[in-house]
């Protein structure tokens, strides 16, 4: 190296070095949250953190889990913001998120807070399991809308109902572990054989059933509220029914990944998701959100969803799973062939 | 020259030749080494590390856990003993419920048939390797060390299988009961959809290469189209055709479009430019003096085709026949869709792999997937063996005489299938501009304010422009020189063999499992090539790979069709092979190699399954975001970026046509 350029280096890195030094701090944040809110969260975050920078990467709830996962060994992302509590609840037995009592987390109301001292997730806002009817479609077939879950198991929806495929999909399996938690087992799985004569089709998403019956699809589907509400404002003629025994429901929620490079700005963020401020911003697609009093009624839904969510027990779902799981495949994937 | 002398003449001056341009042997060693090293770093060790979970399997070892358990008061602690002593007394689980998974867990409780909760007996457990792991509620412990609980506490102790390895998860698979018929399923879907590809796609090629049709390049440009659209379109405009709510949904005849009708249609539709372009180049070099021979002899229409168009485009129907089986079988996109309850393996990884992120099970079902392919392999090395190069040095080119039934039947039939293709667009484009369907038909155009749908849908876009340019650009240049270097080079047969292997397997992986592949060796700390993770790096490389397959065998046919008298003749002229790689090989396959590049482009246009998992905060992609927002139930605005990849997919064709006329003006005159 010449002289010349050594000195043109040092030059260089003279200018650059306190550049770096002041920059923000950037924050690879994973979620599974709406696109169409991504940007409003992170400008609302920004705007009262102008030094801490996110940058989002977002996709279906099942392909987050599954890349989060699989990066177990070299993390990539330094929180999780908006991704289901039961996935969160699975990386943390894998060990791999950072407990964190965030400032304010006594506010939240409890369900929606890990239970261990500190927490190593903390809820934004939950879905609350919903059926989606198609009014027109209905009507044409001469058909009443069901007010309960067990309406569901009458013959004349025979064919009409779709609802997701639990081994495929988080919002399948809040179902199941809903009616379970509800009802006990035998009592869901009496329940889920005649369903199952119902069914049209179970689908791999748990959105997916709102939407056909959205578009005529199907006539009922078993889905949640938030798609629901997104098919009725696009124009869907959909009535969202909120069955009268109860709903299993998902928490959204943010945790930091264990090992982050940038932790203080990881408890920074995660401090914030907390804030009422935070939870006002949420409430503008969740009917339900994390911190109580806040939740003003949002369109199309009515106002006491809060009170259909059954007692959810997080733990006990993710530890009998994959027995749930098993059983249901060995019931009805065998014998799930196409009906004309 | 005659015939005679040809035949003993040429084996000996292979030898000889051998000897002679050693230097020449140094440089394709060198140069295949290369590539090789490539295809192993791209392809062959993430596949391995994917793969070699299917054979990770988890077990609660029961030996590895001890138990402590303190009198009524709390205070007197009984002896040690492992869950396996406590089991054997008990029986509280049968061996063959140790199996398990990822997910396994297993109540403590079990081993303790007096437990009751709120007692105020205490217990203690510890591992007896530092593996031994279990979970304390949500919380994961793991080690040899005393930990002591309160009953309250103990009830929700779990513990956690041990990894071993072993073929216990394809036992598991095995004796699923859906399983068989999936399997059934999936070959039968693959079988019906390869015989109906391949039959459309033959008459199509045959009429555009054996007739005097007009409108020959409209068609050819009409048929490229199912490949240049986000495979998500079809099954969109498959449901608005056919759906409950479908405009021709009667045709079906009371038949649900959600099952195999919907998967055969839609596997048709994406497969036929893929079959369509391998027999097209198949059958595109035609030496007339066979044709000629034919006439001559007197030999009938029927024999002429089955002796002399046949055998000669064999090769690039077993080709394209294999391409079509692999990809309909291992496509998840369609089924997932469409085929309603209709069980096929490849939705069955993505039940495992998303679904409930059981990798283990996803990569015994990759294995699976790989049999077609391993299969197509040795066909192809089989066939390969037989083939007869085409285009020998004297051939003279094939010009088709005017026909007037025979090409009226083969512009009607090019127009029928035309119009089963451009009503598929035109239901999407239909799909991208209404308000909602089936409800609210009136038009706008606010779908395509893309921005305001998934956040940067406009940068998602750029990015795979970018993405598709690089890939077509490096994407070529590899394969082409890989697949020269399996044909031409005359040495390293078993590296050759090899290599041609790996390149036949991505066909045969799902996307998804090459994603994960990529995760799982790419972002190990221990890899050198650590840093192109997160990287648009990442994604040209996996790209190239997903692709490589057919562009692999499109390079090859070609290659196939000159006689390997070019070499030898340039080798008795004493000319190093790279002259005659760039003044004669290189020219001769331009049309292949330009067709290689704008495949490339196109699919990395609108692949999904593989990047899915490898895109980063700043490398989104535009074909990412169609799945994202049907996901998120914005089917319209989805239906209009899809369109736009598309439209953007057919410029690039035709600056692709405008381009290779220009050039071909200039490299074909021969023809």
């Amino acid at each position: 190296m010449n002289r010349h350029m050594f000195f043109m280096l040092a030059g260089a890195m003279s200018v650059a070095l306190p550049a770096i030094a002041s920059a923000q701090t950037e924050l690879t944040v994973y979620t599974a949250v709406e696109a169409v809110d991504l940007d409003r969260y992170k400008a609302t975050f920004e705007k009262s953190h102008p030094d801490i920078k996110i940058n989002w990467v977002r996709d279906s709830t099942g392909v987050m889990t599954a890349k989060l996962l699989a990066e177990k060994d070299n993390p990539q992302a330094d929180v999780v913001w908006g991704l289901a509590a039961t996935s969160l609840l699975l990386l943390k037995t894998e060990g791999m998120l950072e407990a964190y009592q965030p400032k304010g987390v006594e506010a939240l109301d409890k369900k929606f807070v890990d239970k261990d001292n500190p927490p190593s997730w903390v809820g934004m806002d939950a879905y609350v399991a919903a059926l989606c009817y198609n009014t027109v479609e209905g009507e044409k077939l001469g058909l009443k809308a069901p007010k309960s879950w067990d309406d569901l198991t009458k013959p004349e929806y025979k064919g009409h109902v779709v609802m997701p495929n639990p081994a495929s999909s988080g919002t399948g399996f809040l179902d199941v572990s809903g009616w379970m938690q509800m009802w006990g087992e035998e009592k869901a799985w009496s329940f889920m054989d005649k369903l199952h004569e119902n069914i049209s089709a179970y689908t791999h998403s748990g959105s997916k059933p709102c939407k056909m019956a959205g578009a005529g699809e199907a006539v009922i589907g078993v889905s949640f509220e938030f798609p629901g509400a997104k098919a009725r404002s696009a124009g869907a003629p959909i009535d969202i029914i909120f069955p009268s025994e109860g709903s299993g429901w998902e928490a959204e929620a943010t945790a930091i990944i264990a090992g982050t490079a940038n932790l203080e700005a990881a408890k920074t963020l995660v401090d914030w998701s907390v804030t009422k401020e935070a939870n006002e911003m949420y409430n503008a697609g969740y009917a339900v959100v994390a911190y109580p009093g806040v939740a003003k009624p949002v369109e199309h839904l009515p106002s006491d969803i809060a009170s259909k969510m059954i007692d959810n027990d997080f733990e006990w779902a993710a530890n009998n799973r994959a027995t749930i799981l098993k059983e249901w495949q060995k019931r009805y994937d065998a014998k799930s062939e196409p009906k004309s | 020259m005659n015939i005679a002398l040809e035949a003993p003449y040429l084996p000996l001056a292979g030898k000889r030749l051998r000897q002679e341009t050693s230097r020449d042997d140094r440089i394709k060693f060198g140069l295949m080494a290369i590539i090789g090293l490539y295809l192993i770093v791209a392809l062959g060790a993430p596949l391995f590390v994917m793969l070699s979970k299917s054979l990770s399997t988890y077990r609660f070892d029961l030996a590895a856990f001890e138990f402590q358990v303190s009198d009524g008061t709390g205070a007197k602690w009984g002896p040690v003993e492992t869950a396996d002593a406590l089991n054997r007394k008990l029986g509280a689980v049968a061996e063959g419920d140790l199996a398990s998974s990822t997910d396994g867990r297993l109540a403590a409780t079990k081993f303790f048939p007096d437990f009751s909760f709120r007692s105020p007996v205490q217990y203690r457990i510890r591992g007896t390797t530092d593996d031994a792991a279990f979970l304390a509620g949500s919380t994961l412990e793991k080690g040899t060390e005393w930990r002591e609980y309160d009953s309250g506490t103990f009830r929700r102790i779990m513990l956690r299988p041990a990894r071993t390895l072993g073929l216990d998860n394809f036992k598991t698979y095995f004796s699923t009961p859906a399983l068989a018929r999936s399997i059934y399923n999936s070959v039968l879907m693959a079988t019906i959809s390869t015989v109906v590809t391949i039959s459309i796609a033959f008459a199509l090629a045959y009429g555009l290469t054996r007739s005097c049709m007009p409108l020959k390049g409209l068609f050819r440009g009409i048929l490229a189209i199912p490949i240049l659209v986000p495979s998500l379109l079809p099954g969109i405009a498959l449901v608005y055709l056919f759906g409950n709510q479908g405009i021709f949904k009667d045709w079906l005849l009371g038949y649900s479009i959600y099952g195999p009708i919907g998967i055969v249609i839609g596997s048709v539709f994406f497969t036929l430019p893929h079959a369509f372009l391998i027999i097209l180049t198949a059958l595109s070099i035609a030496d007339a003096r066979h044709y000629e021979a034919a006439a001559s002899l007197k030999a009938s229409k029927w024999r002429t085709f089955t002796t002399v168009t046949l055998p000669g485009a064999r090769f690039g129907i077993v080709s394209a026949a294999f391409v079509v089986f692999t990809l309909v079988i291992t496509d998840f996109g369609l089924p997932k869709v469409i085929g309603g309850q209709y069980g096929m393996l490849a939705v069955d990884i993505y039940k495992q792999v998303i679904g409930q992120q059981n990798f283990e099970m996803g990569a015994v079902v990759s294995v699976i997937l790989l049999v077609p392919a391993i299969l197509a392999f040795a066909v192809d090395r089989h066939m390969q063996k037989r083939q007869v190069a085409l285009l020998s040095a004297r051939a003279v080119p094939y010009v088709p005489k005017p026909n007037v039934r025979m090409d009226g039947i083969c512009l009607a039939f090019a127009c029928l299938v035309s119009f089963f293709i451009l009503g598929m667009i035109a239901m999407c484009q239909i799909a991208a501009v209404v308000k909602f369907w089936p409800y609210d038909l009136t038009l706008t155009a606010k779908n395509f304010a893309f921005d305001l749908m998934d956040g940067g849908g406009w940068t998602a876009y750029a990015n795979s422009i970018k993405l598709a340019l690089l890939t077509a650009l490096f994407g070529s240049v590899i394969v082409f020189a890989g697949a020269y270097m399996v044909e031409k080079a005359d040495a390293f047969r078993f590296g050759r063999n090899v290599f041609h292997f790996l390149a036949m397997m991505p066909m045969a992986v799902p996307g998804m499992v090459l994603g994960l592949a990529y995760i799982f060796f790419f972002n190990n700390p221990a890899n050198p090539l650590n840093a192109i993770y997160g990287t648009m790096t990442i994604l040209v490389v996996s790209t190239v790979t997903h692709f490589y397959t057919v562009a692999h065998l499109t390079a090859l046919t070609a290659l196939k069709q000159m006689d390997p008298e070019f070499e030898s003749v340039a080798a008795s002229l004493k000319q190093p092979f790279h002259r005659l790689f760039f003044r004669v090989t290189l020219p001769v396959c331009l049309p292949a190699i330009l067709n290689i590049a704008i495949y490339l482009f196109v699919n990395a246009m609108t692949t999904v399954s593989a990047v899915v998992f490898l895109y980063a905060a700043d490398t989104k992609l535009a074909s990412v975001a169609v799945l994202n927002m049907d996901d998120a139930g914005d089917i319209a605005p989805a239906a209009a970026m899809g369109m736009m990849i598309f439209y953007t997919n057919v410029a690039a064709k035709l600056i692709h046509a405008l381009f290779a006329r220009g050039l071909l003006a200039r490299t074909q005159a021969w023809r």
